[in-house]
């Protein structure tokens, strides 16, 4: 695609998709790039600003959650945004410094439904036939033939040696994340985009809990298509206290692992208080892109 | 020797892991979701030849590998070793043993130039050019006035090689092979 293509190709899906959100009332609103608190996950680190004197000025966000669930939670209603996210150490042919984030909630909408309505926002975007699902459990069954909830630390351990060759110190948690990214995911959504649903609740971040199949899951869930990750969404988690806990275990694990100390978002969890029943998604526009165009890298697509 | 990361993992560099030296051959960056991100990497240990595919958690290091490759002519075999002298203006000498040699010993002949890899200043392996000229030393007459046609036979090297070439191949004939396949490319 030379330049004028790929100008064309952005601009066009940037069109397709507020005119989606416009004829369903989802306003677009514009968020803070630079926030005094990043998310506390232990994985994700993000740059921060600094000025001119070295003052800290702030984080860059990796995601607009914390400032849209803040709108959410003052009456704002449905709300989607267009904008860039920073996340450092992820460079690859598919991971950027900088990406572009499509993210949106709908208040009143459990997960099925907003899953539903991402389902018809691909066939807009993507000329695709509809989402299909599998939950994490069955998947786990499809490719490695056990159940991620309720196999041996045995099992799990030994396929993670035979699959990655990996025998060096990992959690149950991690050896699953890993195993799912190299041999569920990339398996995923080849006929039609595909949600992996009900995730263990230890990987629950921001969703809520519910039961499934017997399970303690999260409801959160990843969408895929052409083995290729391109969002990640909850029924919203909307219990301060829960929430407040879960920060805390993150940053007992960046202790653990040595990785920075981070503020924890304070404004954040005093508005969970009044944040309304919701589910939201976060979608990576620069992927999205990458599949409109047939393309495998996002170097193809990009413009810089 | 200097520790490296696994963002700093390119294809060629070379790194210590288990004692050997080996050369990365891919890299490839994975980030679940959520969780910790890791590296899926190819190592050629190069003591063996061998391609192991490990991984690690990015940010993990390793230790680089003291390897370099130097020109260097091939002067003669004393019987257990084979000796090399560097082409650079220098005249060091190196001695192969038979492990670093390997298969290339097929291919060595008096005065021809040869990439020798160095591990810690000793040799572990020998690589040939990719085209030589060798000597027929045996092979059935030719055919004569079968020019043309296909057909092959096998013919003895100078250096030892066994190489498929045209029927009307005489031996004394100097040919130029390729290496990498061990096929006949023509005449010298």
């Amino acid at each position: 695609m030379d330049l004028s293509e790929r100008i064309a190709l952005q601009a066009r899906t940037k069109a397709q998709i507020r005119a989606f959100f416009d004829a369903r009332n989802v306003t677009e609103v514009t968020v803070p790039s630079v926030m005094p608190a990043p998310v506390t996950d232990p994985y994700i680190e993000v740059p921060r600003a600094i000025g001119p004197d070295g003052a800290h000025l702030g984080y860059l966000q990796s995601s607009p959650e914390y400032a849209m669930k803040r709108l959410l939670a003052q009456g704002s209603g449905d709300i989607f945004t267009i904008t860039p996210a920073w996340r450092i150490d992820e460079v690859g042919p598919r991971h950027r410094t900088e990406f572009t984030l499509l993210e949106y909630y709908r208040v009143g909408f459990t997960g099925a439904q907003l899953r539903d309505e991402v389902s018809q926002l691909m066939q807009t975007l993507l000329d695709c036939p509809s989402a299909t699902q599998i939950s994490y459990r069955d998947a786990f069954i499809r490719e490695l033939g056990w159940c991620p909830f309720e196999a041996a630390d045995a099992v799990v351990f030994e396929t993670l040696r035979q699959q990655l060759n990996y025998t060096g110190e990992i959690s149950r948690t991690g050896a699953l994340q890993w195993l799912c990214a190299c041999c569920v995911e990339p398996q995923l959504g080849h006929q039609a985009p595909c949600f992996l649903t009900h995730y263990p609740a230890e990987q629950a971040a921001l969703a809520r809990h519910l039961e499934h199949q017997g399970q303690a899951c999260a409801d959160r869930f990843e969408l895929f298509y052409r083995g290729v990750e391109l969002g990640n969404g909850y029924w919203e988690l909307t219990d301060p206290d829960e929430q407040r806990a879960r920060f805390e275990a993150d940053l007992a694990q960046r202790a653990l692992e040595g990785s920075p100390q981070v503020p924890i978002d304070e404004a954040l969890l005093t508005s969970l208080v009044e944040l309304p029943e919701c589910s939201g998604i976060a979608l990576g526009l620069d992927r999205i892109w990458m599949l409109a165009a047939e393309a495998d890298e996002l170097s193809q697509v990009s413009l810089f | 020797m200097a520790n490296y990361s696994t963002n700093e993992f390119k294809q060629g560099l070379k790194v210590l892991l288990e004692g050997d030296p080996c050369s990365i051959v891919e890299n490839e960056f994975v980030k679940p979701g959520k969780g910790q991100a890791f590296n899926r990497v190819k190592l050629k240990n190069l003591m063996t030849g061998r391609v192991w595919e490990r991984t690690f958690k990015s940010g993990e290091s390793l230790e680089g590998a003291d390897v370099m490759d130097t020109d260097m002519e091939y002067l003669y075999n004393d019987g257990e070793f084979w000796h090399f002298m560097a082409t650079d203006g220098s005249f060091e000498q190196h001695a192969a043993d038979a492990k670093a040699v390997g298969d290339t010993v097929k291919w060595l002949k008096e005065q021809e130039s040869y990439v020798v890899t160095l591990f810690n200043g000793a040799p572990i392996a020998i690589t040939p050019p990719n085209h030589i000229d060798l000597l027929v030393a045996q092979t059935d007459p030719g055919l004569k006035g079968d020019t043309a046609q296909g057909g092959s036979k096998p013919a003895t090297m100078a250096s030892g090689a066994v190489v498929q070439v045209p029927l009307f191949i005489e031996e004394g004939e100097t040919l130029k092979i390729d290496t990498r396949t061990g096929k006949y490319i023509s005449r010298a």
